[in-house]
Order: C-alpha cells, then structure tokens, then sequence
C-alpha cells in the first residue's frame, strides 16, 4: 500500500509537468458525464417515472454507478491502458522489479483528471440522498459503501480482463468497451426497466445488478423480505474479480516481449 | 552459478505480404511461421566473469537475455541462477539481478532522476543506510551530480544510460545484464561505461552479461564470449582463441615520405603500393609485426602504421559456415 502511494505521488509530480493541460482535462471530465444526466433528468421531467422509479432513484443509481466506474478508472487506469505497455514491451521493465505485476500496473498509470468525475458522482450521490424520503441508518449506509467498492472490482475486473487478452492480441480489444462503457450506461438505470435476459446477464455474468440494482432495493426499503441478501449481495463483485485475476497470471506467462 | 541447459523458445509470427489487399485478407485468415528464437542453447557461467553474447541482429540475443531475467517462459529446458528458475521465481530472483535495456528507459519519464531512484529505493526495499552509500558511490563514479535533478526527458542519451546503469545497481544486484549498454553513445561516454562496468566487476564482484555490437566493448570488457547466430550457440571461449581459429593473418597499412619504389619484406604479400601509402598482408605468426616495422624504418620515414585483425563479422560468416547454417 505504501509503495502503492508512492507510485501515486510520482506520476501525480508527472501529470502536473503539464499543468494548464491537467486543468482542462479535469473540467473536461467533470462536465461530460453530466450531459448524460441531463438527458435522465429530462427524461424524467417528461414521464414522471419510469416503471414505479421516481427520478431521485434513478439519480442515486446513476451516481452510485458513476462513482464506482470513475473510481475504478483512477486506479485500474493502468489495466484500462495496458495493451500500450505490452505493444511498446515496456512491460519487461515491470517484470524485472520484485514486486507483483498486478501492483505495478496499478501503480503504471493514475488519472488525476478522472476526480473531476468522481466528484461530479459525488455531488449527485449527495443530492439523490438529501432528496430521499429515506433515513441512512447504518446499516444501510454500510450497504451504500460496499456497492461503491465492489461495483470498483467489477470494473476493474473488466479492465484487468480485456487487458489479459492483449497478452494474446498485442492491441487491445475495443469490443471490452461493451461491458465497461456499455455496463456503466446500462447500471445506471434500474435493472428492472430492462429486458431479462439484459437483467440476467448483468446480474450472473457480469454481476453489475448486484452491486448496484438489488442492494438498492434494500436501501430503498422495496424488498419483501431477505433483507441481509440484497445488503450483502454487492459481494458477488469480489467473486468477479477472481477468475480475472486468474486469467491475467495465465496471460503473464503467455506475454512474449517484443523487439530487441 | 549460471546454468542454462537445452533452452529452447519459439516465436508464432504472422506471415504476410504487402499491400491492401493482402492486409484485408489477413484480417480473416492469417498464415503463420514458426521462428525457432533459441535452438538447445546451453551454458554455465561462473561468479565474477564479464561475458559478452555476441551475434547479428536477430540471432536471439535479448531472447535469451530476457528468458535468463525472467521474463519470457522457454518452451523447454532448463534455466537455474542464483538456485532460482527465473520465470518461477520472478519476484525473489529479481532482486538478486540489475537488468538495463540500451533501447528502453526504466525511469519515470517527467520527473528527476533522484524521484526515479527514490521509487526504486521503495520497489527494492533497499534499506536507507546502504541506499545512501550506493547513491553517494554511484553519482560519485558515473559523474551524476549534476544531473540528479534533472527530468528524465531532458537528459542526453549518454547521461541517461549513465542514470540507467546506476538505476540497475542500486539494490547491490549479484548479476548484472546489459543488453547493448553502449548502443547510441559518443566515444567519451562509451569509454565511460565501459570503464565503470570494469570497476564494479572487479570491486564488488558483480557478475555482467552484456550483448553488443561493438566490438570494442568485447575487447574492453570480456574474458569470455559467446557467439551466437540464429537460436544457436557457436562459439563459446575467449575472443583471442576464436580469433586464432581462424589465422593469424593481419593487414598492415603504412603511410611514409614519399619513396620512390616498393619495399619487398620477407614473408609479407603487398597488397597495393604507392609512393605515400602501401598495404600488406602478414601472417603474425611466421613473422612478427615488430619485425616488419623495424626493417621498414630503416628505409623509409614511417609516418602512421594501421594494423587490422579480421573484422568480427567475417569470423561470425566463417562460423556459420562452418556450422552450416
């Protein structure tokens, strides 16, 4: 964890090399994802409500969402751009240090600029909640916290995925973005509004909707019953995170240099 | 301490010809070629040698070095260093070994050298009492002072290769590889590196494995070569016996005062001759070149004298003829 942070603050003191590039990058970020949200919110202030959601639950969704994936793209952000570090064989480089690759990655890239998103996220997050006929007790504001985490670990679950294929492929696979950019848009509307097999894939193949969708329904106080299930079911995220990193040692022991 | 025995590495590569029509193809259906990269290659090193790989681009140099430091898996064979297989043990073995890359930087890019060798310091676990020392010995040696603060970025090639090699013996490295340490440097810095490689091979007893093209650095630095050329090990010995293994034949060049008419020395062959400048050919072994000099300048005003050996290239050409590949 240490080294882990000293990794941080050594790219932190490159990105700021190029200040006034830092800056604009980081506004830049922060106001994107907020178009997407205008549309929700017109969405919204068009029919009312979408299938029994009210617009401040969807919001909490969607920032719940919108905070795990900037958060995963902080920190995975090395996995995210790892078909680089293979196809320019800097990758050696990480094998020759005593240290295990997966943190190296990690500590190989940082995006600064992605806090400008996170905090957008947040402020939402923040807002859904006041919003809320709902009284965080802590229990529930556990809940909250462990769906914010793990839905990190599917996220970066899926960027350590994509970037063990290039192991194989040298570049990387653009067809990730399906489950990255495509799962976050999809989770940041209730899974329910959705076809089911759309529900079943997100929910046992890629368990987004357990981080995000079924915990939520506890929060939002709508389960009949079985309560500690739905609090605890963002933990199906830590079960997605094994075979990934599974498959990335696999793929380490394929990786096969390139020039001289 | 280095036990290399029957490594053998293949490459799948993607075959393809040029042109659109054939990129489009390959995009469906792509043909394959096998590249044998390493053939049986099997050696022994001892602790406290400088040994030189040798070969032609191509030949599976940095193969074989990347599979001695870990990180390409041979497909067969066996690899013991330090009593660790290197690619099963990746994590402990690393520490025991410095490994610099000619053609690729292992400090961070944007910030100062001394950031870089600070992460280093915390990647190594390097203790900060023999961190200090190691720091103050290298800047001291390899002329770093100035240059500690500097952004990587900035730097030269030859002051960057001079911050790589320090990067690399930080953590007290029992093995050092270089792979094409001198690769784009200036004379005065390759005479440098050259010379720092010598000091911590004979002070700390740091064994070095360096790849290169430059001869001079073989003969600067190496008991011992090996030679190789296309995944397979030719030659493995000191440079002065496989120089002798194919004759002793040198040419001398001479330049002098203007003379008037050739000079004919015993067991010599005049390869060109002019009134300023004559060439020929000796085998040193029938007669010494100090011999030949000392007849000639009884005759003529010597001016400058070049002696060459046959240039490394032919005998890798020889070798290969003589192994048929």
């Amino acid at each position: 964890m240490y080294l882990y942070l000293k990794y941080v603050a050594i790219l932190f003191k490159s990105q700021t090399q190029y200040r006034l590039s830092f800056w604009l990058l980081a506004i830049g970020q922060a106001l994107t994802p907020l178009t997407v949200f205008a549309g929700l919110y017109f969405m919204f202030a068009q029919f009312g409500q979408v299938k029994g959601w009210s617009f401040y639950e969807a919001a909490l969704c969607y920032a719940i969402v919108g905070l795990s994936f900037a958060l995963a793209e902080t920190f995975a952000r090395g996995f995210d751009m790892f078909s680089t570090l293979v196809a320019s064989g800097d990758f050696d480089r990480l094998l020759v240090r005593p240290r295990s690759t997966v943190l190296q990655v990690l500590g190989s890239r940082f995006e600064f600029a992605r806090l400008g998103r996170m905090l957008q996220s947040l402020i939402i997050l923040l807002w859904s909640l006041n919003k809320l006929p709902l009284t965080l007790t802590a229990p529930k504001l556990l809940t909250l916290i462990l769906m914010i985490v793990c839905g990190t670990l599917i996220f970066a679950g899926i960027f350590i995925a994509t970037a063990s294929f290039s192991f194989w492929t040298i570049q990387g696979l653009e067809v990730a973005n399906v489950f990255t950019d495509g799962g976050r848009e999809m989770a940041k509307y209730p899974l329910s509004i959705y076809e089911k097999w759309v529900a079943v894939f997100f929910t046992y193949i890629i368990p987004l909707g357990c981080v995000n969708y079924l915990p939520l329904l506890y929060i939002l106080g709508r389960t009949d019953g079985h309560e500690i299930l739905y609090m605890l079911s963002p933990l199906a995220g830590i079960v997605f995170i094994i075979p990934c990193l599974l498959l990335w040692k696999i793929g380490v022991r394929h990786y096969c240099s390139t020039g001289s | 301490m280095i036990k290399l025995h029957g490594i053998n590495k293949s490459f799948k590569v993607a075959r393809r010809t040029a042109g659109i029509g054939q990129a489009v193809k390959a995009l469906f259906a792509r043909e394959h070629t096998i590249v044998e990269a390493l053939h049986n290659i099997s050696f022994d090193i001892s602790p406290g040698e400088i040994v030189g790989y040798i070969g032609p681009n191509g030949a599976g140099k940095s193969t074989t070095i990347k599979v001695m430091s870990g990180i390409l898996v041979p497909d067969s064979g066996s690899c013991r260093i330090l009593g660790y297989t290197p690619w099963q043990d990746r994590t402990e073995y690393v520490r025991n070994i410095g490994v610099v890359f000619g053609q690729r930087t292992q400090l961070w890019w944007d910030v100062p050298v001394i950031d870089s060798f600070g992460l280093l310091r915390d990647i190594y676990n390097i203790p900060p009492v023999v961190y200090r020392e190691n720091l103050a010995l290298l800047t001291e040696s390899l002329a770093l002072g100035d240059i500690l603060q500097t952004p990587v970025r900035q730097l030269s090639l030859g002051q960057r290769m001079r911050c790589e090699i320090a990067a690399s013996l930080l953590h007290n490295p029992k093995i050092l590889f270089l792979d094409e340490p001198t690769i784009g440097l200036d004379a005065s810095s390759k005479i440098a590196v050259r010379q720092f490689i010598k000091t911590i091979n004979k002070e700390r007893g740091v064994t070095v494995i360096l790849t290169t093209h430059d001869m001079n650095d073989i003969e600067a630095l190496a008991d011992r070569i090996l030679m190789i050329g296309k995944g397979t090990l030719l030659y493995d010995g000191s440079l002065a016996h496989l120089r002798s293994r194919f004759g002793s034949n040198r040419i001398i060049t001479l330049d002098y005062r203007e003379h008037a008419k050739p000079i004919e020395i015993e067991g010599t062959n005049c390869l060109s001759w002019s009134p300023e400048r004559a060439v020929y050919s000796v085998d040193i072994d029938t007669v010494p070149v100090a011999s030949i000099i000392a007849k000639l300048s009884e005759q003529i005003e010597l001016l400058d004298i070049g002696i060459e050996t046959t240039p490394m290239e032919e005998l890798i050409l020889e070798l290969y003829k003589e192994h048929q590949i």
